[in-house]
């Protein structure tokens, strides 16, 4: 099943992902709005314009595979998730609690529909989707490997490991996501460890490097449609983001990386989404 | 149960060949499996396969740990990978991909830990294996296999990749050792064998050392003390059974593992025992220290995993009774 929403339906979806993280946040009390925002137009694009999946059926064999790396962004895939319509909305609000299948990094083990990987250590999910990557080349099939990474995370040691191997078996059926916000807990990449020449590390790698803005729903769109043209090499999508991106107040401060609003903040933070929107 | 008087050695042989052997004949019979290198290939017994089935075979180069990430995804989309390297590497520079990209999404990766144990030798203490088991047992959803001779391994070998649904680590070694099993004795996943009979002590041994307690209960009938001799094969999940029978019937245990004392077999069952029918135990194992270079007799006999160890261990718990 593959949907194709006009940009305005995208809008209308991205608007209402990043409510549900505000809101599932303020529910669990913890958890990480920043990434989650600036990920959110990100994951609308991708539930609702380009994986190949199917809601009623989350195992269907053919169906594309979506690996998130960085597990702390749960929030905006349960949300996705949820719109998509793998499970209810109303059990957004269950998000870390006590018996929840929205576990605070995604746990497979609790059995949350759509869910394909249970990750949260960073720097794993790179070399998880190789192997997917790879088991889709044996099998001669055409679904597809979308992963998701922060920019922080590429300091990882195992990614490199990864990124090498993606280019040695030319996996081109592997689409990975940089979330480029330029910001991790302690402050700014290029303050904590500089990772520029990004672009060029990747070249310098063997992929196949693409940029977009993670915020402008056309040009995800079209830096994914490029994406699934390039042949005999996996392609990096750099995607220029903003952490806490529709919450003005919040915006590109790093503060915000690893905390939830309180529920007066929530009230507050939707409405400036509202007028944002 | 197995029981059975008499074993011979047939040959001195590494455990590695009989890994690499299980799994050429299990790759044989199921195209799904596929085994990933690590640059040291031949040296672990995948050479076999990787020969018989270049196209299931994925050199990733020496990067441990995307190996293990690369078998969770292959093993995601109904493969079974294999993966062996040096066991310091494949259990233990690799453990919190293990932890969370194998384990916590309960995925079935034969994880092989090659060159374990002190019998490396003169590689030295970088090489020498003898903390997997403490590392890899304590991972839920983990199996570990600790096959005591070549025969065996090929079979818990094929046993990993056939029987185990999530994750198992199968352990063994390089140096030859003795070679006293044989295939109709069979191999079943948490059974272990009683090897020897006996009611005044119990020897509960795992890898090579199984042999070595063979030889310590020889030595302990000439001085009139019978052992009953167990081969624990598989350290998780351990046969609560079998060490339960032989905890009431003898009333005192001696643990033999080529691994330090912490963390191994012997704590395994002790853990077990303590709970449930609390017996004087001895340990022969690494005594929490690092190990060096040296001949793999010479090290075995330095740092006290050898029969005549063994025997004194026998000895010291039977007077604790
Ligand atoms: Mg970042």
């Amino acid at each position: 099943m593959k949907i194709n929403n006009s940009i305005q339906q995208l809008r209308d979806l991205s608007f209402q992902v990043r409510k549900d993280v505000i809101r599932s946040l303020a529910e669990a009390g913890s958890g990480h709005l920043g990434g989650s925002l600036g990920l959110a137009d990100i994951f609308t694009v991708l539930y609702f314009n380009i994986l190949n999946h199917d809601p009623q059926r989350p195992d269907w064999k053919d169906r594309d595979r979506l690996i998130l790396s960085i597990g702390h962004v749960a929030p905006v895939l349960y949300a996705s998730l949820a719109r998509a319509g793998y499970f209810p909305i109303e059990e957004l609000q269950t998000l870390r609690k006590l018996g929840s299948r929205l576990q605070g990094h995604p746990g497979k083990d609790h059995g949350l529909p759509g869910l394909e990987l249970s990750a949260g250590s960073l720097g794993q999910g790179l070399s998880v989707a190789v192997g997917t990557a790879i088991s889709g080349k044996i099998d001669n099939k055409t679904w597809r490997v979308y992963s998701i990474h922060g920019d922080g995370e590429l300091q990882e040691g195992s990614i490199w490991e990864a990124a090498m191997s993606a280019a040695h078996y030319k996996l081109d059926n592997l689409v990975s996501l940089v979330d480029r916000n330029n910001v991790q807990i302690d402050g700014n990449t290029k303050d904590v460890m500089n990772l520029e020449p990004l672009a060029d590390k990747w070249k310098s790698f063997g992929w196949h490097v693409l940029n977009c803005d993670g915020h402008d729903l056309k040009d995800i769109i079209l830096a994914y449609e490029q994406a699934r043209k390039i042949k005999e090499k996996p392609t990096v999508i750099l995607a220029k983001t903003h952490m806490g991106k529709g919450v003005r107040s919040i915006e590109d401060n790093h503060t915000w990386h690893g905390k939830a609003p309180s529920v007066k903040q929530a009230d507050k933070f939707i409405k400036e989404l509202e007028q944002n929107g | 149960m197995v029981k059975m008087n008499k074993f011979t050695n047939k040959e001195d042989i590494p455990t590695k060949n009989g890994f690499g052997e299980g799994l050429l004949e299990a790759g044989k019979k199921n195209n799904n499996i596929l085994v990933l290198g690590a640059d040291i290939t031949g040296s672990v017994g995948a050479n076999l396969f990787a020969d018989e089935f270049p196209e299931r075979f994925f050199s990733l180069g020496i990067a441990e740990e995307n190996c293990i990430g690369v078998a969770a995804g292959m093993a995601m989309n109904n493969k079974i990978p294999v993966f062996a390297t040096y066991g310091v590497f494949s259990a233990m520079r690799t453990t919190d991909f293990i932890r969370v990209s194998v384990c916590y999404n309960n995925l079935h990766v034969v994880i092989g830990g090659a060159h374990a144990g002190i019998s490396v030798g003169p590689d030295g203490a970088t090489h020498q294996a003898l903390e997997d088991i403490a590392v890899m047992r304590v991972l839920p959803n983990m199996t570990v296999l600790s096959p005591c001779d070549s025969t065996q391994t090929k079979l818990a070998t094929i046993a990993a990749i056939e029987k185990v649904n999530g994750p198992v680590y199968v352990r063994f070694g390089r140096a030859p050792v003795p070679n006293f099993t044989s295939q109709t004795m069979g191999y079943e996943v948490g059974k272990a064998q009683v090897l020897m009979e006996g009611n005044d002590v119990t020897i509960i041994a795992t890898g090579h050392l199984v042999w070595e307690s063979l030889q310590a209960a020889r030595q302990l009938s000439n001085n009139g003390i019978y052992a009953k001799v167990i081969n624990v094969h598989t350290i998780k999940p351990l046969d609560h059974e079998i060490i339960l029978n032989a905890a009431r019937q003898t009333g005192a245990i001696v643990t033999a593992e080529e691994h330090q004392k912490t963390g191994g077999l012997g704590s395994a069952v002790a853990e077990f025992i303590v709970q449930n029918y609390p017996v004087p135990m001895e340990f022969i194992g690494m005594p929490d220290c690092f190990g060096e270079s040296g001949e793999p007799p010479e090290l075995m006999d330095k740092y006290g995993m050898k029969s005549r160890h063994i025997v004194e261990a026998a000895k010291n718990v039977i007077k604790k009774k």
